[in-house]
């Protein structure tokens, strides 16, 4: 393992500390339990938006701290859910009295450390929502599995949910919003190789040079098949239909393209997908009239991409336009 | 030993920091084969936590001692094994409240509680590949023996139950969890929480057979 850290056991914190000192005019950061704020908060009268997860996925979620996304996130030890302590104590601290909105991607352990959480919130008179993100087509048999996991849905969902919540949008409504999103959206992720937990010390799983994991989770979980490696047109392919055929696409509807660099693919190639899933969506008949890439939810190094298609009306166009200044994000500001 | 002691719950707590340290990357092993490789770093960083809580305890009630453990855990361990084995002493806790010594009846009632608040937080069943093959067995054994009045007696079988519990996960399709995902590929391993779950009972047993 080659990384540039100084111990496993430092690592989140460390780094925490370092995101924070640069970013000091957007956030702030508490340690024991851990989160990073928005340095403004709490915002009074406004929803606060919570979320959080495992480490090894930056810039999310920290990255999306900031006026009009997130007003706290708490980072979990690399690819672990956070505990709820953390949880409790960030909505504590930017519930501005409107309420605290927690968006949860669908993992059993962020989902049950996120309930407890809600609970220890709610048996302190916080009015609290939970919304849950499960955008992952690769899951096929969600009967019979956790269920979908949640992935690229979550970036646009932090920013939405957090303009709306600028908006003024209630606590429900904005819950609400952040659920429509979920259900308007759909990802698939492909992996060329995988990545290495700092405190495990060797790669996730094996990959052979020659080939690929479609389906690939944002944790190295594996995915659908292993394929033989293709040129980049036929895996945008292979990621575009399962996505094009799941609900809730149809043709004439716009969307929102997010072609997103799982850590370890540059811009150069990632472009290369985007310009391939655009014409094959054009194909479907849909039009895209938004679109995000780059390399905003990660895992680790690994090299490997996620689309995500959002479904779009003028509603999630007006959220997605708006101003937000945050360290990953920022437009209109 | 007639009764579970506020000491040995120490002690027994003590031991399984001991243990999850030395299987730590036994545990991280099987949990990269069929999950996200960190049980047995997280169930290590937990357990050393709660050791370190609980040995000042020693003149204080089993039900505190639960609590403290459930709280310690459901704070250092995250992920899934945080909550569902915080769930399992916080409600252990409930039953335990001002006692410091269980007898062989109250241990099983304790044994009980915990297995249901288990069931109740991660919503699996016995055949799921989760802990709770291992510990629904190994409570059910438990209560089997009990009426029979010796607690070392009625751990070893828990224990046992436990053990073969975790090892009939091999064959199983992942119905939980993020070894779900793997669908047929989770059969031919076992499962790391219902691992750590006959490691938890193995070491009860050890400190109610001294």
């Amino acid at each position: 393992m080659k990384k540039l850290i100084n111990s496993p056991e430092k690592l989140v914190v460390e780094s925490t500390e370092g995101f924070v000192a640069a970013h000091a005019d957007l956030v702030k950061a508490h340690f024991n339990p851990n989160y990073l704020a928005r340095a403004d908060a709490p915002v009074r009268g406004k929803v606060a938006i919570v979320s959080g997860g495992g480490s090894g996925h930056e810039p999310m979620h920290g990255g999306y701290v900031g006026a009009g996304m997130l007003d706290a996130a708490c980072p979990g030890a690399v690819f672990t859910s956070p505990t709820p302590d953390q949880m409790y104590e960030a909505a504590k601290a930017v519930n501005g009295g409107a309420g605290v909105l927690l968006i949860v991607k669908n993992y059993t352990g962020d989902v049950l450390n996120f309930e407890m959480a809600a609970d220890l919130l709610r048996a302190d008179g916080v009015a609290v929502e939970s919304a849950l993100i499960d955008d992952d087509v690769a899951v096929k048999d969600s009967l019979y599995t956790a269920g979908r996991r949640g992935v690229g849905a979550t970036v646009l969902a932090e920013k939405i949910t957090g303009a709306a919540a600028a908006d003024g949008l209630k606590l429900k409504e904005v819950a609400n919003l952040c659920r429509k999103v979920n259900a308007s959206a759909r990802s698939m992720g492909i992996a060329l190789t995988s990545c290495t937990v700092p405190h495990a010390g060797k790669p996730t799983f094996d990959l052979p040079d020659d080939e690929y994991e479609l389906g690939i989770g944002i944790h190295g979980e594996p995915g659908r098949t292993r394929l033989k490696l293709e040129p980049a047109d036929q895996i945008a392919g292979r990621m575009m239909e399962p996505i094009i055929s799941d609900l809730p696409f149809k043709a004439g509807d716009e969307v929102l393209l997010f072609v997103n660099g799982m850590g370890g693919t540059p811009p150069l190639e990632l472009y290369v997908l985007y310009r391939k899933a655009l014409a094959l969506a054009g194909q479907a008949g849909l039009k895209v009239t938004r679109n995000l890439v780059g390399s905003y939810m990660t895992s680790l190094e690994m090299a490997g991409a996620s689309i995500t298609l959002l479904k779009l009306d003028d509603t999630l166009k007006k959220y997605w336009d708006a101003p937000v200044k945050t360290p990953a994000l920022r437009w209109g500001c | 030993m007639r009764e579970l002691t506020n000491t040995a719950v120490i002690d027994w707590l003590k031991a399984l920091a001991q243990v999850y340290t030395e299987k730590k990357d036994y545990l991280t092993d099987l949990d990269r084969a069929i999950g996200d490789a960190d049980h047995g770093v997280n169930m290590a960083r937990g357990f050393a936590a709660v050791a370190e809580k609980v040995a000042p305890l020693t003149d204080q009630d089993i039900g505190a001692i639960f609590k403290t453990a459930a709280m310690t855990l459901i704070s250092t361990v995250g992920g899934a094994s945080g909550p569902l084995y915080g769930t399992f002493f916080l409600q252990a806790a409930a039953g335990a409240s001002g006692k410091t010594a269980l007898t062989v009846t109250e241990t099983g009632a304790v044994l009980e509680a915990g297995l249901k608040g288990v069931v109740a937080r991660g919503k699996a069943a016995v055949g799921d590949k989760t802990m709770i093959d291992a510990l629904t067995p190994a409570v059910s054994a438990y209560q089997a023996a009990a009426g029979d009045g010796s607690l070392s007696a009625a751990l070893d079988k828990a224990r046992q139950a436990a053990r073969a519990g975790a090892e009939a996960t091999v064959p199983l399709v992942a119905k939980k969890g993020r070894a779900s995902y793997l669908g047929e590929r989770s059969a031919g391993h076992p499962d790391p929480g219902a691992e750590s779950t006959a490691l938890l009972f193995d070491a009860l047993w050890r400190v109610a057979a001294k």
